[in-house]
């Protein structure tokens, strides 16, 4: 468990929050520009100073009432938004900078390890200003890891970075998420990216905490903004059992129900998660056969929500639907709600349109 | 063509503005270094006693210093008592008084450096497990190379051209005080035109050998900076 108490005030900004965050999995800290997201993170590392601040990671005290343990003596890994590596090393260098400072009994993570991971191994002689900003950032997460950190912080690690150094940094954050058995406290105002990386999620804003929870469980919330936005989504949790079915296609399970998708390297037993945006689920109350859609799932209505948020559509509303243990959310038109006589309890059907394996 | 006197005289200037400039730099680099990163209010009161230098007449300062270093002055009166002797018309008195000198040509270039040599990178050093020697070392240090090779080379050339200040301070004590500038000076005096071409030739072209030299590593030094 981390426990992270922490109160400031800076002009007109305050930061007041007590968390206690699950030490596995990934846990973003997720909110506008100004929310007290990297302020937090800072606290936390110890970057910045805070008197009466409360820090305590698994049981050390990092920082409490009577002490506070320098940066440098914490075994903790940080990401910056810029790369900042260090321009006066090649990055071979750079990445061992960390690594040479800590006892051989930890080095948990080798080199060799970190650079096959984030697949680094043709720059290493190169300098900082030799790479582009999606590798510069990758060295960045490397040099972090190979101080065997037991706590990962990264602070919009993807923030600076255009879509295609993104789409490239992505894949590797998931692998180090799946393949390395660390905790990480992820910054991020980018619902995208959360979606596809977070496990748990804590909402801050105005340096205030509004809501903490299970991923899935907050997406779906009727009243945090995220189900609330025009990009309101949910994320289902589901399993390969067949890569490969033909014509493309993968077979996914969803709460022993199918579903296909695009084939996407998935290998056969994989755990994955698809990310589903409520207005591209169509309800019905009958299974169709005769249109153009690949997947139907049988779900119940858990409730009707009218628009809300900050520019409320009156013709629409969110319905909730219950999937096993999961929950999906579809935005309809009120019209075609009424029209269903849609009601809490009743059985639908759930028409997806899109799927994005996340 | 060169007498054995001037000889000596550009010996003592040599020492003079290597010793001071190493002493300067060793002394001034924790100055600046809290210079670039104080939020105290006393920074402004300091970065002004260090500019003193740039705008009072060196005949000033070397008054002062004189006063003060002399036997009857504080610090050479203090001296004198514990047996150590006064530093007025000695070379540890040209010393200080050309470290006083040049003390902005250092602390500045030392500030910039170190301005830019600190914030990010420091603290992506710190949760690297570097302590804050470890990173002023492997990571300050490295990055403000051409920090302190201006200083060095401002301190170098700004001591050689020192007049004011080492006439009052020194005196003019050939063999023991007397520097190029002022050999020169006495040449001149004493209608001596030609030693004074020599040894001024001697100057200028050391001087301009020492700037290429400078511009020549500064551009090897560029791979560096920030």
């Amino acid at each position: 468990m981390i426990q992270a108490d922490f109160q400031l005030q800076r002009g007109n900004f305050s930061l007041d929050v007590a968390l206690r965050l699950p030490s596995s999995g990934v846990t973003a800290l997720f909110g506008r520009s100004g929310s007290g997201k990297t302020t937090l993170l800072r606290c936390m590392a110890g970057l910045e100073y805070q008197p009466g601040g409360r820090m305590v990671f698994q049981g050390e005290v990092w920082q409490n009432s009577k002490g506070f343990r320098p940066v440098h003596q914490r075994p903790l890994g940080y990401v910056f938004q810029e790369a900042s590596l260090f321009p006066h090393l090649r990055v071979i260098n750079n990445l061992l900078y960390g690594y040479q400072r800590i006892p051989a009994t930890q080095q948990q993570l080798q080199p060799d390890q970190v650079i096959e991971l984030l697949g680094i191994s043709e720059l290493l002689q190169r300098y900082p200003d030799q790479l582009s900003g999606g590798q510069r950032q990758r060295v960045a997460i490397g040099r972090a890891l190979l101080t065997s950190p037991q706590l990962l912080l990264m602070d919009e690690p993807m923030a600076s970075l255009d879509a295609t150094s993104k789409a490239e940094i992505l894949p590797f954050l998931e692998r180090l998420r799946d393949e390395l058995d660390i905790p990480i406290v992820y910054v991020s105002h980018a619902i995208e990216e959360v979606t596809r990386l977070a496990d748990h999620l804590v909402l801050l804003d105005h340096g205030q905490v509004v809501a903490q929870g299970d991923l899935q469980q907050l997406l779906t919330d009727p009243n945090l903004p995220f189900s609330q936005s025009e990009t309101a989504s949910s994320v289902l949790q589901a399993r390969v059992v067949n890569a490969d079915v033909g014509d493309g296609l993968s077979e996914l399970q969803l709460e022993h129900q199918s579903m296909l998708i695009s084939r996407c390297g998935l290998q056969k037993g994989q755990a994955t998660r698809v990310r589903i945006l409520a207005r591209d689920v169509v309800l019905a109350l009958t299974p169709p056969d005769d249109i153009s859609l690949l997947n139907c799932l049988e779900t119940q209505v858990l409730d009707i929500q009218p628009d809300a948020g900050l520019n409320p559509n009156p013709s629409q509303v969110l319905v909730r639907l219950q999937l096993g243990q999961q929950t999906l959310l579809a935005r309809i038109s009120k019209r075609s709600a009424e029209r269903m006589a849609l009601k809490e309890n009743q059985g639908v059907y759930a028409l997806i349109k899109g799927v994005a394996v996340a | 063509m060169i007498s054995d006197a001037d000889l000596t005289a550009l010996w003592i200037t040599l020492k003079l503005a290597l010793v001071s400039t190493f002493l300067l730099l060793l002394l001034c680099a924790p100055l600046a270094w809290w210079l670039a990163h104080t939020r105290s209010r006393s920074k402004v009161l300091v970065e002004a006693l260090v500019a003193m230098p740039l705008v009072l007449p060196p005949t000033v300062m070397g008054f002062y210093l004189l006063v003060l270093l002399g036997p009857r002055g504080a610090v050479g009166g203090f001296l004198e008592s514990i047996g150590i002797g006064h530093l007025a018309f000695s070379f540890s008195g040209l010393v200080i008084g050309s470290m006083l000198f040049s003390l902005p040509f250092v602390v500045q270039p030392l500030q910039n450096a170190f301005a830019t040599a600190g914030g990010r990178v420091l603290e992506v050093a710190a949760t690297l497990r570097a302590s804050p020697l470890d990173r002023f070392f492997t990571v300050v240090l490295p990055l403000s190379q051409r920090g302190f090779l201006t200083a060095s080379v401002l301190s170098f050339a700004h001591t050689l051209g020192e007049f004011g200040m080492i006439l009052m301070i020194g005196g003019n004590i050939p063999g023991r005080t007397q520097v190029a500038s002022i050999a020169i000076y006495d040449h001149v005096e004493a209608m001596d035109y030609a030693a004074a071409h020599s040894l001024s030739l001697i100057l200028v072209v050391s001087s301009f050998v020492l700037l290429m030299l400078v511009f020549a590593l500064n551009r090897r030094f560029k791979v560096v900076s920030l």
